[in-house]
């Protein structure tokens, strides 16, 4: 089984790099998943991952990109419930980056 | 005496209907997985007849699973060791499935 | 995205938890979603069972349906018809269903059936 080293703890992950148990996610572990993604977490970063954390706790599941715009556009504004935003702070497919840096499972259906 | 388990709603198959017409005095019934849906207030008219020396219970785990509050009163909430208590106590377990 | 749009009608008829029929359900209609497609679900016999609020099987080990249910509404799912005839059956009512439900008589889901391209069944 694939490990990663969080605060010199080998946590197990799947092979995509998403963790396999969501007990194991910290903050320092999230700085630590998104180094690898080669992402710096800012503040802006942080309330997307809050968000994205919140819709787990409530709904059992990861997002797809349409209904984390929505999470994202209802709890933050408009002006951040936008593709192009979240874009811009986890670039190629956001959902599922930032669902990997928040402890979360992969989307399903995420294309 | 047996224990007689159901793991079947009343309408997805004939299972509970047959394991109800297959009681002797004394024994007892087990609804789990499925089958505790027919612990539903709705359908308490399928046990009326059953005779008093049956004694009924549901396993708890699979009735909070399912968002099952407001249950049968004939029927008693078990636990999954209560489960195999009872499984020791009757002679034998036919599994209706 | 191609411009061709199928609208599809996904019929629930199985109670949840016993078997993976409403579990393979939700996943085809994020599935949908995702492809941007016009979705109805349809609720009738068992499956009614799966809209019942408050479910917590953690005790199965199994995931939450009910808030896998309330989070179609993000995905812009809300066309949930209910076939009243199962929920009378079951002794429940439209009130008992935390959810934006539309019932349906025998006659309203052969209209609904008629109205969609494709129809699949779990």
């Amino acid at each position: 089984m694939t490990e990663i080293l969080i605060n010199d703890q080998p946590v197990p992950v799947d092979p995509e790099g998403f963790l396999r148990n969501l007990g194991d996610w910290t903050p320092e572990a999230a700085e630590q998943l998104a180094l690898q993604e080669g992402v710096q977490l800012t503040e802006a970063h942080w309330e997307i991952l809050t968000v994205l954390r919140q819709f787990y706790q409530t709904f059992e599941m990861s997002p797809a990109m349409r209904p984390l715009v929505k999470a994202v556009a209802a709890e933050l504004g408009p002006d951040k419930g936008k593709s192009i935003y979240l874009m811009s702070l986890f670039p190629g497919s956001p959902a599922k980056l930032a669902s990997k840096i928040a402890g979360l499972p992969k989307p399903t259906n995420c294309l | 005496m047996t224990l007689h388990t159901i793991n079947k709603t009343p309408t997805e198959s004939s299972a509970l209907n047959n394991c109800l017409a297959s009681l002797s005095d004394g024994d007892a019934l087990l609804l789990i997985e499925n089958g505790v849906y027919a612990a539903m207030p709705g359908y308490a008219e399928l046990f009326t007849r059953l005779p008093a020396s049956v004694q009924c219970y549901l396993l708890g785990e699979d009735s909070s699973a399912r968002g099952l509050n407001d249950l049968n009163p004939d029927f008693r909430s078990i636990d999954y060791d209560g489960f195999v208590e009872l499984s020791c106590r009757y002679n034998k377990v036919v599994s209706w499935f | 995205m191609s411009d061709t749009k199928k609208s599809f009608l996904i019929i629930n008829r199985k109670a949840p938890y016993g078997c993976s029929a409403a579990r393979d359900a939700l996943d085809v209609a994020l599935t949908i979603s995702v492809f941007e497609q016009p979705l109805s679900l349809l609720f009738m016999d068992d499956a009614v069972l799966q809209l019942l609020p408050a479910q917590n099987p953690a005790g199965i080990g199994q995931k939450n349906l009910s808030a896998n249910l309330a989070m179609l509404e993000m995905y812009d799912i809300d066309q949930l018809h209910v076939c009243s005839e199962a929920l009378q059956q079951r002794g429940l009512r439209a009130e008992d269903i935390e959810l934006n439900i539309n019932l349906l008589d025998r006659s309203g889901i052969a209209t609904l059936i008629k109205q969609h391209d494709q129809v699949l069944s779990f």
